[in-house]
């Protein structure tokens, strides 16, 4: 009978990465093990997902439920609460902790009835004067067979052109995986915080890798050339602000982790709430209308 | 033995007799039915199958060409030229490729013009260039476009097909979507009307952006139009797809476009459109 693995799996070579465009060197394993590592970290099954936070930062959170047309999508949780005297409205992405959660939450991944259940709770934001607090952490908008029948496209497109224009306080916050539109479908704000250990990308590691060296297992090599850690978004100033996390990551200490995005998101707020709803609007617009690099 | 013999016949060849010499590009067999048509006779019907109706892909300039009125078409922002932000191993080569490719800059042309008759802000897209993503560029050009049709209060045309985001713009890509849609918002609260136009194939993040934000969407017969690729949704639940899933008429039945327009009345329709929205 044939050992195996008939090849010991560390003898297996992985495939150089591409070399850059303008000549230079690919960054050394360091750096592509650095971004590997925020990946998982910021995948961590320990990690605070959108309810851990939300039950350390606010008091008196009320869940509601439903888009008012086709049902409840569990891998997005919204309601209101208050931050210190603050009322405001909140939306997150749910992931699910073990096995069974993690089917009822859909794996984080919500439905469009979800993007749908979002829009109406922000649009309740809106009306009521009061401020929006999101929390970004998906894999993705859901692929399936139903989220295309319900128009998964439509629904993520309509909470970007609605996002736009509310005349009200955003604040999002990147807590774990920010996945594509998916991500974006709570994420146009008037501030955009990520949590040090978190990501947010256009595509996954995984779909970069497949996509780029036909090749599933060059995940780590991907994560790093997709530029997708909170430090390099900072840096391409698309995201304001970087949340600190307790030491070793946030998965360590859930309330120190909280501790941090709640001063970060009353600090933001503080600066918001004072501008007037035109101003909002127009501070949001600009701060999208930026976004882009290309020469003219 | 055999009971019967069959005679071994010579094969001969005409030799010297005049073959047929078919030049290359003469005849097409038909992607959608597989008869053997003629090409001119295809370019003469806006490349649909004359005998199922097929609708070929287009490049932006025959969509320009077939859309906009001859002679009123002035374009905008034709030098945009994409960066590689990311310093992205090997985009630099894919764009120079898909400017040789599709005769572009990048993967969207605007500009103002007139559809029968009506002043419209235009942009249309074209596959051929790293299929149709969304870049800074597209999405740059877009927003423009928009902006440009608020200021001259037209109503505003896109003709998309795409296959997503652009991956080798990472984050910048995806921030387009925010971009083009946020633009859209304003040129709806100036009453101003804006036409979608999907043709095949718009998936990914133009599908989830601006693509599927129309006052009124219209779809060419047959287009794919979705969020995923039929290919990820397989893979995700594991079954095959049933035949037509995410084609202009499963759209139309599901309540996601108004209408399926077939590419000889696209014209007149967005002009009757244009016409109606103004008055």
């Amino acid at each position: 009978m044939r050992p195996f693995p008939a090849k010991g799996f560390s003898q297996v070579k992985a495939p150089k990465p591409l070399a850059r465009s303008n000549g230079k060197k690919p960054k050394g394993d360091d750096a592509i093990s650095a971004a590997w590592k925020k990946v998982q970290l910021a995948r961590h099954p320990q990690r605070p997902f959108a309810l851990d936070y939300i039950q350390r930062i606010f008091t008196d959170f009320n869940e509601i439920h439903g888009d008012r047309v086709f049902g409840d999508d569990q891998a997005i949780v919204a309601g209101f609460a208050y931050l210190g005297d603050q009322p405001v409205f909140v939306v997150g992405q749910q992931k699910g902790r073990d096995t069974k959660e993690n089917i009822k939450r859909n794996f984080g991944m919500p439905n469009p009835e979800g993007y749908r259940k979002a829009l109406r709770v922000m649009k309740m934001g809106e009306k009521f004067k009061k401020p929006i607090l999101t929390f970004i952490d998906t894999p993705g908008a859901y692929p399936g067979l139903g989220a295309e029948e319900r128009g998964q496209s439509e629904a993520i497109a309509r909470n970007l052109l609605e996002m736009a224009k509310l005349k009200t306080p955003i604040i999002a916050a990147v807590i774990g995986e920010g996945g594509s539109g998916g991500a974006l479908g709570i994420g146009v704000a008037n501030k955009v915080l990520m949590m040090e250990n978190s990501i947010y990308s256009v595509i996954s590691p995984e779909g970069c890798a497949a996509i780029l060296w036909n090749n599933r297992e060059m995940i780590r090599q991907a994560s790093e050339v997709l530029r997708l850690t909170a430090q390099d978004l900072r840096s391409f100033e698309i995201v304001d602000e970087i949340i600190p996390e307790p030491e070793g990551g946030a998965h360590l200490n859930h309330d120190s982790a909280a501790q941090n995005l709640k001063k970060a998101m009353e600090k933001n707020l503080k600066a918001l709430v004072g501008l007037s709803p035109k101003a909002l609007e127009e501070q949001r617009y600009q701060k999208f209308r930026s976004m882009g690099m290309f020469q003219d | 033995m055999a009971w019967f013999k069959k005679p071994k016949k010579e094969i001969t060849r005409a030799v010297g007799k005049k073959q047929v010499q078919v030049p290359q590009g003469l005849y097409a067999k038909c992607k959608g039915c597989g008869s053997i048509l003629y090409n001119k006779e295809l370019d003469k019907n806006f490349k649909v199958c004359p005998k199922c109706g097929y609708h070929y892909q287009l490049s932006s300039l025959e969509r320009l060409y077939l859309t906009v009125d001859s002679g009123s078409f002035e374009e905008y922002d034709e030098k945009l030229d994409s960066k590689n932000p990311l310093d992205f191993p090997e985009y630099t080569d894919k764009i120079k490729k898909g400017q040789e490719k599709a005769k572009m800059t990048d993967a969207v042309i605007t500009g103002m013009g007139k559809i029968a008759g009506q002043p419209a802000s235009v942009a249309i897209m074209d596959f051929q260039f790293m299929g149709g993503s969304l870049g800074s560029v597209v999405g740059e050009k877009i927003t423009r476009a928009v902006e440009r049709a608020i200021e001259k209060k037209t109503g505003m045309v896109i003709v998309s097909t795409s296959g997503g985001a652009r991956m080798q713009e990472g984050i910048f890509s995806l921030m387009q979507m925010a971009k083009t849609s946020a633009a859209l918002a304003r040129l709806g609260e100036a009453g101003l009307p804006y036409l979608s136009v999907l043709t095949d194939p718009t998936t990914g993040g133009v599908a989830a952006s601006y693509s599927m934000l129309g006052d009124v969407n219209l779809a060419e017969p047959g287009a794919m139009v979705g969020f995923a690729g039929p290919r990820v949704i397989e893979q995700t639940i594991r079954q095959k797809l049933p035949k037509g899933f995410q084609r202009a008429e499963f759209l139309l039945e599901h309540g996601f476009v108004d209408a399926i327009v077939p590419r000889s009345r696209m014209k007149q329709t967005l002009g009757q459109y244009l016409k109606f929205f103004r008055s």
